[in-house]
């Protein structure tokens, strides 16, 4: 805005209206606050080693110390594991071939005591993983999958949409068809039938498989939206201008429907951190050196018959508020952008 | 359009979509999947094992052969038997419906009553604490995972407080319905019910604002009256149908209920199979999935023309 005069645009309008809205902004800055944390982790500036062993098993959170026989234990406070186990009085039975390599090597084959924390901020797993440590960098893995496959499977719908708004006709019906098909198919017996399917583990193939069954949503919205523009007089000014099919549709008309196609986009994200989470807490996620918020539910579900209700905890309320902040945002993006829409 | 009319081209209409859906499994499983005799052969397998199951599988005749097998199987309904037991895949559908069912029916009509009834409830205090409140409620009861709603309500209810049993099922209809689904049926309403209060509470508010909701409350009817009768009445149309139309996906919804408390029902069959990679079943389960919705959907759209006239069938 750089004329004094000029009247605000949309988005100015609709930032000032998502200004007014308390809870909007409160989601907001929830959402931005988890952006930067995974924007961190990403960075490796924290969480960079969830796999070190600092605590001992299932060290107990530092404000929850009760459940341990000693009653209060400070963080800090540490133990140095023996070097040589006494496995109930029984002698190991490799115990002279390892003295042997010992005395050979005497740098090298040195066991070396490790501390141990006995609590840690947020409680260890079952390994001594710090918790804290794993929620961050579940939080990374889980919002990434969302955010990227999202992105994916807006780029794809969008396109699609547009062309099959815009250009209407043959064009039109296969892409209708192809909606069809892919909504005829409830989506998470889908997205298992392509998880049986690709044998391979990863965070990009989950990405891939997210992406590729989750356009549909965009693709209807952008598509009754293209219908609805195609025909305007700025689209005909701009043909009669001279602008190719490829310019009136991305550069002419897709400003207009941006506000949809965010909202989608917002809505999307949520929908695939929780499937993102299904898949990974049945194991057809993320791969075993990969952690995010399915794999320690999944973990946590056996932890809990001991007792063991931290790593549940963590994983579950981390999920718990970026999914509502990010739902409540999607709502006030909605209600900011389009200010016509009652619900 | 008369409805035999419009029965048929809807039917006809149904034809490309269903050869999609033939194709896009096909496409799936056949090519995307690469060569499942590897998988059935284990690891020590040798050349002539891996010939001898492709050609039982007949993945060595030519892809339009294949394909052909593939829509024959879907006709007949004889998919062969499963890959991890051998059961045949028709038999282990037969057997796996009912258990899904008794989980799935009272979920469906409990969670319609109560989200129904909480729906007229927000709905008639309309703006107050009570309606902000319960929307915000349902905001976070959505956020929460499901599976954090099913591990801690086994731990707590079924472990912990021995209310119910932590996981199984019986032979007996009654024993199934009145003890094993309990818990299972209770934890799923936990999380469909809250996007249904708000889905239904959209529709309820629709109907408020329209005249003959004015005009009840100027013939000095009460506010109950007009809820119940008048407003619940034409509410009730998209209410329906949208229960109509969610009863296919409710066959799969119930994957994560139905594996940790081991009911042997589809959703299970179908975890199961994935892990095992038991091509036959996913397959069979993705087809006949998507003809229920399909067919769904076609009900839908005459229950809604059936329970409101004024909407005119295309």
């Amino acid at each position: 805005m750089a004329q004094p005069n000029a009247s605000p645009g949309l988005w100015t309008l609709a930032w000032r209206r998502l200004q007014r809205d308390r809870v909007g902004m409160v989601s907001l800055a929830v959402v931005v606050a988890y952006l930067c944390v995974v924007f961190l982790a990403l960075g490796g500036w924290i969480a960079r080693d969830w796999t070190r062993e600092v605590g001992v098993n299932y060290a107990p959170p530092v404000f929850f110390p009760a459940d341990q026989d000693e009653t209060a234990i400070p963080l800090g406070k540490s133990i140095a594991l023996p070097d040589q186990v006494d496995l109930y009085g029984l002698q190991d039975p490799l115990a002279p071939q390892l003295e042997a390599i010992r005395a050979r090597h005497p740098d090298e084959a040195r066991s070396i005591p490790e501390r141990r924390q006995l609590t840690l901020p947020l409680g260890g797993d079952k390994w001594g993983h710090d918790v804290l440590t794993k929620v961050i960098k579940g939080s990374e893995t889980s919002i990434l999958v969302g955010l990227v496959a999202a992105l994916l499977a807006t780029v794809l719908g969008t396109v699609m949409g547009a062309v099959s708004g815009y250009f209407g006709r043959w064009v039109d019906d296969s892409f209708n068809w192809l909606y069809g098909v892919f909504t005829s198919i409830p989506y998470l017996l889908l997205i298992f039938a392509i998880a049986a399917v690709l044998q391979q583990k990863g965070v990009s193939t989950i990405i891939l498989i997210l992406g590729l069954t989750g356009w549909t949503g965009v693709f209807r919205l952008v598509r009754a939206e293209y219908l609805k523009h195609k025909s305007r007089e700025y689209v005909l000014a701009a043909g009669a201008m001279g602008a190719s099919h490829a310019r009136r549709m991305f550069i002419h008309i897709l400003p207009n429907t941006s506000h949809v196609i965010l909202v989608q986009l917002s809505q999307n994200v949520v929908g695939f951190i929780k499937s993102e989470v299904i898949l990974s807490f049945l194991g057809f996620g993320v791969p075993v050196d990969v952690v995010s918020w399915g794999s320690m539910l999944n973990e946590a579900q056996n932890e809990l018959i001991l007792g063991k209700w931290w790593q549940l905890a963590a994983a579950g309320t981390a999920m718990a508020i970026l999914v509502t902040a990010f739902s409540l945002l999607t709502d006030a993006l909605r209600d900011a952008l389009d200010p016509k829409l009652k619900y | 359009m008369n409805l035999g009319a419009f029965l048929v081209r809807r039917l006809w209409q149904m034809i490309p979509t269903l050869l999609g859906v033939v194709l896009l499994v096909f496409f799936l499983f056949n090519w995307v999947g690469g060569d499942p005799a590897y998988i059935l052969a284990g690891k020590m397998a040798n050349p002539d094992d891996i010939a001898n199951i492709r050609h039982q599988l007949g993945i060595d005749r030519p892809l339009w052969e294949q394909l052909l097998i593939f829509v024959q199987q879907i006709v007949t309904g004889d998919f062969g038997n499963s890959w991890a037991t051998q059961e045949p895949v028709s038999a282990i559908f037969r057997t796996r419906l009912g258990p899904s069912l008794i989980l799935l029916i009272p979920m469906m009509l409990l969670e319609t009553a109560v989200a129904v009834a909480v729906a007229l409830a927000v709905s008639a205090w309309r703006g107050s604490t009570l309606d902000r409140s319960l929307m915000a409620v349902s905001t976070v009861m959505m956020s929460i995972s499901l599976l954090v709603y099913i591990i801690v309500g086994q731990y707590v209810f079924a472990y912990l407080l021995g209310w119910f049993p932590v996981k199984g099922w019986s032979d007996e209809f009654w024993r199934n319905l009145t003890t094993y689904a309990v818990l299972p049926v209770l934890l799923g309403l936990m999380v469909s019910i809250a996007p249904s209060v708000r889905l239904y509470r959209t529709f309820v508010l629709d109907e408020i604002g329209q005249d003959y909701v004015r005009t009840a409350r100027a013939k000095g009817l009460s506010e109950t009256r007009v809820l119940l009768v008048h407003v619940l009445r034409n509410a009730a149309i998209p209410i329906v149908t949208n229960v109509l139309m969610g009863l296919p996906a409710l066959l799969t919804g119930a994957f994560l209920l139905e594996r940790f408390f081991a009911i042997p029902g589809i959703g299970r069959e179908i975890i199961l199979a994935v892990e095992r990679s038991d091509f036959p079943i996913i397959k069979a389960a993705t087809v006949y999935v998507a003809m229920a919705t399909m067919l769904a959907n076609l009900l839908g759209d005459l229950l809604y023309h059936w329970l409101d006239p004024r909407v005119h069938l295309e």
